[in-house]
Formats: C-alpha cells, structure tokens, sequence
C-alpha cells in the first residue's frame, strides 16, 4: 500500500510493471516452448524468433509507459501480455493438429499489429479526454461497423454469423471496434447528459424511475442490440452491447431502476428473439438440451458444445498437459473454443488461474475508472471493463451451460486479428484513464489550468513542466478542480 | 458515481464466481460421467494412439508404433515389407478402431496394445509414473528369407500360396499368399485416405484385406485330397500298399446319371487295374471312388478328421476349419473321395496332412509365435510345440511316405524331384465349377523323405489346366531346397 500522503508522489511502478512484464513473458513464450518440445523434436531459431518479437513489443510498450503515461496502472500491460502469450502458445500447440496450420503465425503477426496499433493511440491520443469530443461520431461509426458486413459484396457469412467483411483476401469483423466505438459513445453521452436524466424522474416505492423521453437512448441501444442480433444472427454481441449500455447508464445515474428497466428490455427482447429469430431458438435448445440425441445430431446442433464439455471433463482438475489432450475434436478449438482447450490441457487449475487474470484486469479496469475525476472517464472505462467482462462471461458461460452459447471470442487469447486489435487498443484507453487517476495532483494557488475540466497539474516542488498538462477542450459538464486525489489503493 | 462502480464491480464478481462453480462442475464433479458418454471419443483416440508392440521376424520389425505428430493419435503404426507380411501381421486402423481381425494384430491385441492379464504390473507402474503402457514384443516362427522367397516365386498375376512349416514342431517358417497389399495404407489416420485406400484395394480382385487366404479361405482339394483317402483305405485294412485295383477310365455313379471320369493328365489310360501305389502316383480317380463307396462316409470323415478337418483353430491368428461334411449318396461321397463336390480345405490344412505324414504320423500344432515379450524383455509367452493329434500310425505313416515318393519320383510330382534329397508329395488339380473352366492346382508335401524336416504347400487358385503344375512343382522344389540345409 502506497501512502495517500498529499504532498508525496505516487509512484510510477514502471519498474514492478518491468518485473511482472518479465514473468509475463516467461509464462507465455515458455509455454510456446513447452508445446514444442511436447510436440517437435528440437527447438529451432523459429522459438527464438517468435519469442523475441513479442519481447521487443512487450518492452517497447513499456517503454511507451515510461514516456508517456508513466503513473498507468502497472497490473494492465503484464496480464494482457501473459493471456496474449498462452492464446500464441494454444494456437500454436492446435496447428500440430491436421485441423489447423500457420494460424500461430497469423496471429503473432496480429499481435503486433494490434499493440503497435496501441502504443500509436497511447502516444498520439495522450490524454483519453479528447474522446469525448468523438461522442457522436463514435456512433455514426458504430452504426457503419455494425452494418458494413451487411453490405452485400463486401459481407461474408461465416457459421450462420453475418459479422465479417473482406477486403482484399483478408477477414475482418468491424463489429470487434464497435466494442470501442459504441463505449466512447455511450460514455460521452451519459456524462453530457447525466444531470437531466438525474433529475428528472417519478418516485415509486423506494426506486425512481425515469421520465419516458429519457428513455430514448436505452430504446436506441436496444434497437442496436436487436438489429445486431436480427441483421448479423450474433446473440454474443447483442447481449455484449445492451449490458454494456445498461451498466454505463447505472453507473452514470446510479440508479437501480435503469437495471431493473434494462432487465425488462432483455426478457423483452429474448422472447421476441425466441419466436422471431430461428437462430435464437436454436441456441436456446441447445442450451437446455444439449445432451438430447436428435439436437446433438442435427445441423447446428449441441455436437460442439457437447464436445467442448467432453473436452473440459477430460482435462479434470489438472489437465492433460500442453499438446497432450485432443482438444481439435471440438469445432473453432483455436477461436471460440480456445477455453476448453485451455480447460482440457491445463485442467481446472489452469483454466481458474486464466479467470483470475481476467477478474484481476477486469478490476484494474474498475480502478482505473474508480481513480480517474472526470466523469467521461469513468464512465469510459466501466464501460470498457464491461466489455471485457460481458466477453468472458459470454463465452466461458456458453462453454460451460451456464447460459445460452453465443459466438463471442475470449479476449486476447482466440484466434482472430479484429478481436485482437480491438482489445489491445482498449488497453491503451484504459492505461491513459488509469495514468489520468494516478498521476500527482497538486493544490496550489496559481496553478491549474485553463480549460474547463482540466485536471492537470504541475509539480511546484520540482519546477518544472511535467508535461502532462494540457487544456481540454469541448470538455463540457461540472468539473470543479479537484481538490482530492481519489483514493487508491 | 464511484459506489455505482463499486456494485457493478460487485456484480461481475458474482458473474465471475458462477463460472468457477460451472467449471468445477464439468472438469470435476462430473467429469466421470462426461468421460463415460459414448460420444466421447478421448479415451478411444487415446487408447487408438498408444504406442503398441512390435512384431519382428529373426529380430527386425515388421511393424512398429513410431510417434506421430501430424494427427490426433499420438502414434502411428508403420509396417516394414509390408507387401511380404500383410497377410500375417493384419493392420492396425485407427479409423476402424482397431486391428485387423486376421493377422497376428488382431490375434494378440491383448498383448500387443499392453492390456494382456500377464503385463498387470506394467500398467500399474505406468499409472503411477505416468508413462505410457508400452505393448509386448512378438516374435514371428517366420523366417524373412524364405517369406522373400516365396513372395519372389509367386507371380504377381496369379493368386498363389506358399507355406513351409516344420514338421518337428508345427512352426511356421513361411507363409505368403498373393495378391498382397501394403498395410500402411490402410493405418493411415486420416479417415478420407483410409476410405479410399479401402475401396482401391477391396475392387482389387483375388485381394483379400480382411482373411488370410493360407488359413481362412477354404477351397477344393481336388486330389491332394486323396492323402485322406488313401489313410482311410490304409486304416481299414483291406488295402495294402500294393493291392492290385480295377482302374476303369470312367465309373457310373450309383443312383446317379453322373460318370466319374479318370485323371486326363497323368497316365491312368495305360493301365485298366494296377496297384494302391501306382494308382496314387498317377492321380487316378475311379480306384479312389470305388474305394470310398466301399469303406463308407464314415471311413473318410474319420480319416479327415484325424488330420484336422473340421475344426478350426488358433495359431494364434484364426484358423478357418476345412470342411468334410455328411454325405448323402454314393455319387457325392465318391466325389468327396477325390477332393471335389463339397469338400474343401485351407491350404494350412492341406500343409498338416503332409506335415502329419512327414512327423511319422504325429501332427505337430502349427504355430506362428516364437515369443512374447513384455517391454522388459521378460517373456510373457513362449508357445512349446503342441503334438495336434495322433493322426495315425507310424506304419501307415511310413507307407504314405513311400507312396508320395513315387509321386515324386514316377508320376505327377516329377517336377518336385531334387538331386539333393529325396521329395515325398502329392499334387492336386480340381474344377472350380466355373465357366471357362479354371482349377485349383495343388502340391504339398515334405522332404527329406527319409528323415523330414519340413512340409511344404503350394497352391494355385483359378489358374490354367497347364500353368497350374508348372508353377507348383516347380516351386515346392525351390522352397525345399532353400529351407533344407547341404
């Protein structure tokens, strides 16, 4: 625990994020190698080579830390590297299989692209502030992703799922930079909009509940959801989008009837689905009876998800071991089934140890948005941290019946460059908000700033520009100089 | 706004812990029961690719596990000279499942695969090591030499069968049919390839993937037969080596309009009555028949069944019974005597009535295991010669003996006949009932004469009236010489 001693500095932790990114990186290129050696005779300069490339990239964002955001959280960048480094391993281990080959290399290659990708938005973007002037370009954006797989010529339709577009022999799902763009949206909105949704509103019992014309925007994102669902047959990210709004809009109002609302909106929405949408239906079935003969052995039936139970049961509490089990049997084993690889090869044990790294990056996202003062931020990186958190719940509870199976990839682990790039670049968001939290406040008398909003600050103690100071601009809503740094611990 | 944070924060938590419960659910509690459906296929592709034993002839493998990574299965099988031992070592199919019903494969899979009662211990030290069972070791009776041999002497175009047992004590020391096929083909791992390799060689014709045509596909004798006619005759008594018979050119069959016509080949027209032995020699068929109708069904089935008739076996691989039924009339059982109408029989069987002669009338167990060892090199079995039966006495024996000589040395063997030693054998030529008319040309029999050491067998199947005999004789010979030391 650092002491909240006002007048002290926070400490960067470049150097305990240096040492954690060290064991990040030894977890996940050793366990490319464990799978080499499991499964090749010899290690050859390719390892090398592959485990060199990710620790330049690893020290290069780290290094993009240091110089630019140097009181981001240090837990962030060394959890991301290591479940990076295990999905690179999985993949890898899965092409020694005659099902897969070369996707290890295509996804080394996302890989870096996806965290150069991040480090340019680290280092150009600089302050996550400047988002927010993007609210509602950010919408017409998500609304072109969402519905550019649609476009007939450019729309591809792969496993009943119209959400990839290709573009010159290469398949990218827009619908992943939704996630970022339809956060930034929500998030600018909400804060701009906060104060009128809060005081308004019609008392009944214990709760409040909003007046009708507030509601607008929560119909708006539900018609998103649905037309996602509708349009593009992807129940996983129309789930994804409407928990994320719902849980943006509570956190801005703080109001458990926006949840209660939003739970209503979801039945709604799931009966409607269930009598409207054949391929809702059917993953409904599968859900309650995935064990039931006929469903197994239709088209689209349980096959993958009763594989994907058997394969976790095979790897029971400790696992076959990297490159030991069959996890190929199940179908997508290195994209939307890459956990019950990981289940059946690394066991329960493992598998649990991979949820916890989630939780704990999920939670660094929760901090980052607990410790940043402006009310965009926040809002941004709960909204950010849902998306990580409606992912891995939607794709680890499809896989194990906990609820109904959808097509959503885990983060950072599957196969799939879209996915990839979208969560690497959150990544960089949330490092900025979590370096906004963190970074020394100074009350002073003449200092602090110009712009409204502006949080900024300079170290009187030292004498000099820290450079972190800029004035934001179209900044709007109720920022008063802080006067407190926001607790951290 | 930060106690809103805090709640969801709360409630993802509580998201989070539903999943570790579900996953200790599916990865432990039920695990078992998972493990168990029918439609997992885990413990099938692990218990299909565990490595199995090797089987070696004179110490080289001939199919080995080797490992794999470019499937599923952990291991592949892999045959050596596959073509020269397909017939006896099966295949080894993960696509099928498992091995090959006919071969060595199938036959020992108990030891082979590791999970004979005898190799216990090693499972158990597995299982607390965590090394993966290895199979037994299984050491073939073959020898590589002569299997070469023997697949260089049969002519690719032909469906021929080649086995050389010894008579002291049943081992088989060659044993090759053609057509044959590669093994490997059909322990590929990809199920796609395996289909096809299956269809090429299943419309292959005369290739047999799933028997063994020396001990699982039982034929006419034709007059190789009358090795158990003539032990009846023996037996009854009535018959002496030299007994002087009618031998007419054809014989009306009773309650019959069917004739029973003589050999056309040999020299059964020069002489209208002869004795047992020249008769014999010649192949003559009406002596035989006539012969038959006397003693009785019952005379030959015995003879038959001294010998092996049937009742199948294991040696360990299955062996396919030869058949000598009830006879109804006369007409069938005269040509019952002769090796025709509904008796049949393996070559192995047509190989034991010569080695049963050869060992002075005891009929050594032929046997093709020489040893079976544990991955220690322990022996977990060593077959001991096993006397089959006492098919007849030593005296009897010995006037067969003569008998098949003169086979060899004045009638239709003549092609057997060696500078080196002196060749006791009996050839055979049967209808096939088809149209054009193909046969089945036959020879077997053992030599040295005087003190035998091996039974050879040399069979034809569909092949010309007059190709037949140039390829047996002939081969019987070459066998015999390279077995039978200077």
């Amino acid at each position: 625990m650092r002491s909240k001693d006002l007048e002290g500095h926070p400490k960067p932790r470049r150097t305990i994020e240096l040492l954690l990114l060290l064991i990040a990186l030894t977890i996940g290129i050793g366990a490319q190698v464990l799978v080499g050696l499991n499964l090749e005779d010899t290690i050859d300069q390719r390892y090398w080579a592959v485990g060199g490339l990710q620790v330049i990239l690893a020290v290069a964002f780290h290094i993009a830390l240091r110089l630019k955001a140097k009181y981001a959280d240090p837990f962030i960048l060394p959890i991301v590297v290591t479940l990076n480094g295990l999905g690179i391993a999985m993949i890898h281990r899965l092409d020694f299989t005659n099902r897969y080959d070369g996707v290890a290399e295509r996804q080394l290659m996302w890989t870096a692209i996806s965290m150069v990708a991040a480090i340019a938005l680290l280092v150009l973007l600089k302050d996550h502030r400047r988002l927010r002037q993007l609210t509602y370009i950010s919408l017409a954006l998500s609304v072109l992703l969402l519905f550019l797989p649609i476009v007939p010529g450019l729309g591809q339709d792969i496993q009943g799922a119209q959400v990839w577009i290709r573009i010159g022999g290469m398949s990218f799902q827009p619908g992943e930079l939704a996630k970022i763009t339809l956060g930034i949206f929500f998030a600018g909105f909400l804060a701009n909009n906060r104060d009128l949704i809060l005081l308004a509103g019609r008392k009944v019992g214990p709760l409040t509940f909003p007046r009708l014309q507030d509601l607008g925007p929560l119909f708006l994102a539900w018609l998103i959801a649905l037309g996602v669902l509708i349009v593009q047959n992807d129940l996983g990210n129309a789930l994804m989008f409407f928990g994320l709004f719902v849980a943006v809009i509570y956190v801005a109002t703080s109001r458990i009837s926006w949840v209660a609302i939003g739970v209503v909106f979801v039945a709604v929405g799931a009966v409607l689905a269930y009598q409207f949408v054949w391929h809702a239906r059917n993953r409904f079935d599968i859900w309650l009876n995935a064990f039931d003969r006929d469903i197994y052995d239709q088209l689209y039936g349980s096959h993958q998800l009763v594989q994907g139970l058997f394969g976790l049961a095979h790897g029971g509490l400790t696992g076959t071991g990297l490159g030991s089990g069959s996890p190929q049997i199940v179908a997508l084993a290195n994209s939307d089934m890459i956990i019950v690889a990981f289940g059946e090869e690394l066991g329960f044990l493992g598998l649990s140890a991979m949820l916890v790294l989630y939780l704990i990056l999920f939670s660094r996202y929760m901090r980052a948005g607990l410790g940043t003062r402006d009310h965009f931020g926040k809002l941004l990186a709960v909204g950010l941290a849902m998306v990580l958190v409606l992912q891995v719940f939607v794709v680890v509870g499809g896989i194990t019946r906990v609820i109904p199976m959808s097509g959503l990839v885990s983060p950072f682990l599957a196969a799939g460059g879209s996915a990839l790039l979208a969560n690497w670049l959150i990544v960089a968001i949330v490092l900025l908000i979590s370096h906004a939290a963190r970074r020394p406040i100074v009350v002073g008398p003449m200092l602090n700033t110009t712009g409204e909003g502006a949080s900024g600050t300079e170290d009187p103690l030292r004498g000099r520009n820290t450079g972190e100071q800029h004035p934001v601009t179209g900044s709007q809503g109720s920022q008063m100089a802080p006067a407190l740094k926001e607790g951290e611990s | 706004m930060n106690n809103a944070i805090r709640h969801t924060w709360v409630v993802s938590v509580v998201l989070f812990l539903s999943l570790f419960a579900a996953l200790s659910l599916v990865q432990v509690v039920f695990a078992d029961d998972l493990g168990s459906d029918d439609r997992n296929s885990r413990q099938f592709i692990a218990d299909a690719g565990a490595p199995r034993g090797t089987i070696t002839v004179d110490g080289s493998p001939i199919a080995e596990s080797v490992a794999s990574e470019s499937s599923q299965y952990d291991y592949q099988r892999v045959y050596h000279d596959p073509e020269l031992y397909s017939h006896l070592t099966g295949y080894f199919s993960v696509v099928q499942g498992g091995p090959s019903q006919s071969g060595i494969e199938g036959a020992l899979n108990d030891y082979i695969s590791g999970h004979s009662d005898s190799q216990f211990f090693d499972r158990f030290t597995a299982l607390i090591t965590g090394d993966t069972v290895m199979g037994a070791q299984v050491e073939l009776t073959v020898d590589p030499e002569l299997q070469r041999l023997a697949y260089d002497l049969i002519p690719d175009d032909q469906r021929g069968t080649i086995i050389v047992t010894d008579v002291n004590n049943g081992d088989v020391k060659a044993m090759m049919s053609k057509p044959s096929y590669d093994t490997n083909e059909l322990a590929v791992h990809s199920g796609t390839e395996y289909q096809e390799n299956m269809e090429r060689l299943e419309d292959q014709s005369g290739l047999h993937v799933n028997y063994n045509v020396a001990v699982n596909r039982p034929i006419f004798p034709g007059s190789s037969f009358k090795l158990v006619t003539a032990l009846a005759m023996l037996e009854s008594g009535e018959y002496e080596i030299d007994t002087q018979l009618e031998n007419p050119a054809r014989l009306e069959l009773p309650q019959s309009d069917r004739t029973l016509p003589n050999f056309v080949a040999g020299n059964c027209a020069q002489r209208s009555e002869a004795e047992l032995n020249w008769i014999f020699a010649e192949s003559c068929n009406t002596p035989f028949a006539e012969a038959a109708i006397e003693l009785g069904g019952d005379s030959l089935l015995e003879a038959a069944e001294a010998y092996g008739w049937n009742e199948a076996m294991r040696i360990p691989v299955y062996v396919q019974s030869s058949r000598f039924p009830e006879v109804s009339s006369d007409a069938e059982l005269a040509y019952a005597s002769i090796g025709q109408a509904s008796v049949t029989a393996t070559p192995l069987q047509m190989n034991m009535a010569a080695a049963a002669i050869g060992n002075s009338g005891t009929l050594m167990k032929p046997q093709m295991v020489d040893t079976v060892r544990g991955s220690d090199l322990q022996i977990l079995s060593n077959p001991e010669p096993e006397v089959l039966s006492e098919v007849m006495d030593e005296s009897v024996a010995d006037e067969l003996n003569e008998m098949m000589i003169s086979v060899v040395e004045e009638g239709t063997g003549w092609r057997a006949d060696s500078g080196r030693f002196q060749v006791a054998a009996k050839t055979g030529t049967a209808e096939r009932g088809t149209s054009p008319e193909t046969y089945n040309s036959w020879i077997t029999g053992f030599a040295p004469a005087d003190d035998p050491e091996y039974a050879v067998t040399v069979v034809y199947e569909e092949v010309d009236f007059n190709v037949g005999p140039e390829l047996t004789g002939p081969q019987m010979l070459t066998m015999l010489e390279a077995v039978i030391d200077e």
